[in-house]
């Protein structure tokens, strides 16, 4: 699945993948007057927006905690990871378009690509996330050692999000449709994850559909972590697991493949 | 280092019937190809040594992009190979692939460690690229607000900081301006000097046939020719004037020089002499005398129109003077088959020492892609020498009369 020559090829280039990295992350905010911290304001935002409408307007309780932060605790840990997913799927599908001056005109190994954009989504996700850290800290609802847990889930989180990532970049060159039709999907995905409601407020029946969605037993994971202290269900992440080998092993094969092919369509 | 080996290279683009097919293709199992292949290169063979410098010319869709990116591994061919040995900096169209919203700094940094050179090297040698680019504090202005010249100025400087064994140009240095293109071209040089091997795209015969000392024309994705640069630049010239379709025909002259004659034939140059003051024809001239060019057409159909154009070149094949008789009012009409027409051309011989062609065309109209009757090169080679003038050097003579005020 992933040769050695693949490998080589990223270790030989690891100094241009750490510096588009960096250029990236400072292109991002150089022409803006506030720089870096518009990265903390954008989930900020949308952090305040939930907890107000579905907190405060909505009424909308949290069963069984009654803390203070509950509520945006539970937001934060589900918005913060789904963040991440989005960005790196949603970056993932549109690398190698975005990139086909470079891809057409230099010769290198053409696996940096998504790689740049995994590390990117990384280090914006280890900001915010840090942040949050910090905020559990100060209001004295960190979790402890089950803290740690995270680590695990977001291994697994992020390996589905760069299988699915390869998939749908490559197919995007091909067919332009599935980075249209994927931004749909995206927005189903979100709102049938518990990401903003808790599982309870979904109707009985629904809720074994739930089981059907990866990003579900995730998000979950994360809540029960850090709203609750407790560690994951670790069997209600197998499913994720495969599906997340499925689509690295999809993705890189697609990869291999068609990346010759690629270039030629870009 | 630096030896490129192309064999049997071809490539191939899919051609799917409509926006379902390709879907189709990739999902049904077994299912035959939905394609069709589009053949943009086919059966491409040349080897260069280590050192080497080769022009590829072609018109435009002939296949020569294609060929550069194959080689420099950007593009993957259908069919054959290329093996390439040692460091390679490619100019592939223009910018190298920059990133518009990072700065010139950013990318000159970006490009470097794509070329594969470590971060602290690519910090010495900013100071040189910065130098040779010439572009001042745009180095610190995001890429799209350069201009495309611009661009292409940052581009080189960083493919060439280092002498690379392998050296691909893309045609890219036509968009920079005189002053760059000289200082671009000395650089390709003096790294040529240093043992450079050289694959180059380029209209520009001048700068072809200075530089290269092979050329290869691709004419609809195949090679055509390949031979030296003068050989193949005459016979791409014929060819785009042949577009009609008759013969091209190329000789070798008892010099070693490769005459090329093409056209339709309905008339065609007989005699080509140069004469001196006297009426002799002479094959060796001095340096400023009176001379005339005498030129026998024969017409063999009757003909509305006849431009008769001759060039003047020298021993490497650069353009010294052209003319013809559209430009000088002097173009004949309604000719009849069977006859004769002689010309005769005078002027002042003011052309440096060196040996020199003549090349002659007959059309209809001022351009040799009208109605092409006969393109001759190599018509007749004379050698001017300096008898009796004082000391100079150069390919024109432009005496001075000098006057001095102290």
């Amino acid at each position: 699945m992933i040769s050695r020559s693949m490998l080589g090829g990223v270790w030989r280039y690891r100094g241009f993948i750490a510096g588009s990295v960096r250029r990236e992350f400072q292109a991002r905010y150089r022409n803006s007057l506030l720089g870096a911290a518009w990265t903390i304001l954008n989930p900020l935002a949308m952090i305040v927006v939930y907890t107000v409408i579905f907190s405060q307007v909505m009424g909308n309780r949290l069963q069984g905690n009654t803390g203070h932060f509950a509520y945006s605790i539970y937001l934060c840990a589900g918005v913060l990871t789904w963040g991440l997913f989005a960005e790196i799927t949603t970056r993932g599908q549109n690398v190698f378009l975005e990139n086909a001056n470079l891809i057409k005109k230099l010769q290198f190994p053409r696996i940096c690509l998504p790689i740049v954009v995994v590390l990117n989504s990384l280090v914006n996700f280890a900001i915010i996330f840090g942040l949050f850290t910090a905020f559990l800290a100060i209001s004295g609802a960190f979790p402890g050692w089950t803290f740690l847990a995270l680590l695990p889930v977001l291994a697994v989180q992020v390996l589905f999000s760069i299988g699915l990532a390869m998939v749908l970049g490559v197919l995007n060159v091909f067919f332009r449709d599935v980075g249209q039709f994927f931004g749909i999907v995206l927005q189903f995905w979100f709102w049938f994850t518990p990401v903003v409601y808790p599982v309870t407020a979904l109707p009985e029946q629904y809720r074994t559909w739930l089981s059907l969605n990866p990003m579900a037993a995730v998000v979950q994971a994360y809540q029960g972590i850090l709203l609750n202290g407790q560690l994951p269900a670790w069997r209600s992440l197998a499913p994720v697991t495969v599906c997340a080998l499925l689509f690295c092993v999809l993705g890189m094969h697609l990869f291999r493949k068609r990346a010759g092919e690629m270039v030629d369509e870009l | 280092m630096g030896a490129i080996k192309v064999s049997n290279l071809g490539k191939a683009y899919k051609q799917y019937g409509n926006r379902w097919s390709r879907l189709a293709e990739w999902i049904l199992p077994g299912a035959a190809p939905r394609h069709k292949l589009k053949w943009v290169l086919q059966d491409i063979n040349f080897e260069l040594a280590p050192g080497d410098a080769v022009g590829i010319i072609g018109i435009n869709g002939a296949g020569k992009s294609t060929l550069l990116k194959l080689i420099t591994g950007t593009a993957q061919p259908t069919a054959g190979s290329v093996a390439i040995s040692g460091s390679v900096a490619a100019l592939l169209e223009l910018g190298m692939g920059f990133h518009p919203d990072f700065t010139g700094r950013q990318n000159v940094f970006m490009a470097g460690q794509l070329l594969g050179i470590a971060v602290h090297e690519i910090e010495a040698l900013m100071p040189e690229i910065e130098a040779f680019a010439e572009i001042g504090d745009y180095i610190d202005q995001p890429v799209r607000v350069y201009s495309s010249g611009m661009q292409m100025r940052l581009a080189f400087s960083v493919a060439t900081v280092r002498r690379p064994d392998v050296l691909i140009v893309d045609e890219a240095l036509s968009v920079g301006d005189a002053y760059f293109q000289h200082k671009s071209f000395d650089r390709i040089r003096e790294y040529r000097a240093r043992g450079t091997t050289l694959l180059i795209v380029s209209h520009d015969r001048a700068a072809m046939q200075s530089i290269c000392d092979r050329a290869i024309l691709l004419d609809g994705g195949r090679l055509a020719k390949q031979g030296s640069p003068e050989e193949v630049m005459d016979y791409y010239n014929a060819l785009i004037a042949e577009r009609e379709g008759s013969t091209v025909e190329q000789v070798v002259t008892p010099e070693g020089r490769v005459q090329t004659t093409s056209g339709n034939g309905r008339a065609n140059v007989t005699e080509v002499a140069i004469e001196n003051e006297h009426g002799r024809a002479l094959e060796i001239l001095n340096v400023g005398v009176p001379a005339t060019l005498r030129i026998r057409v024969r017409i063999n159909e009757a003909l509305p129109r006849l431009v008769l154009g001759y060039m003047i070149k020298d021993r490497l094949g650069q353009q010294i003077f052209g003319t013809n008789t559209h430009y000088l009012d002097h173009a004949l009409t309604d000719l009849a088959a069977g006859e004769v027409v002689d010309y005769r051309f005078s002027f002042p011989l003011n052309l440096g020492p060196g040996s020199y062609s003549v090349t002659t065309a007959l059309t209809s109209s001022e351009t040799h892609l009208g109605d092409n009757y006969e393109w001759r090169d190599l018509a007749a080679i004379f050698t001017v020498v300096n008898m009796n003038r004082r000391e100079f050097v150069g390919c024109s003579w432009l005496e001075p009369q000098v006057e001095i005020q102290r």
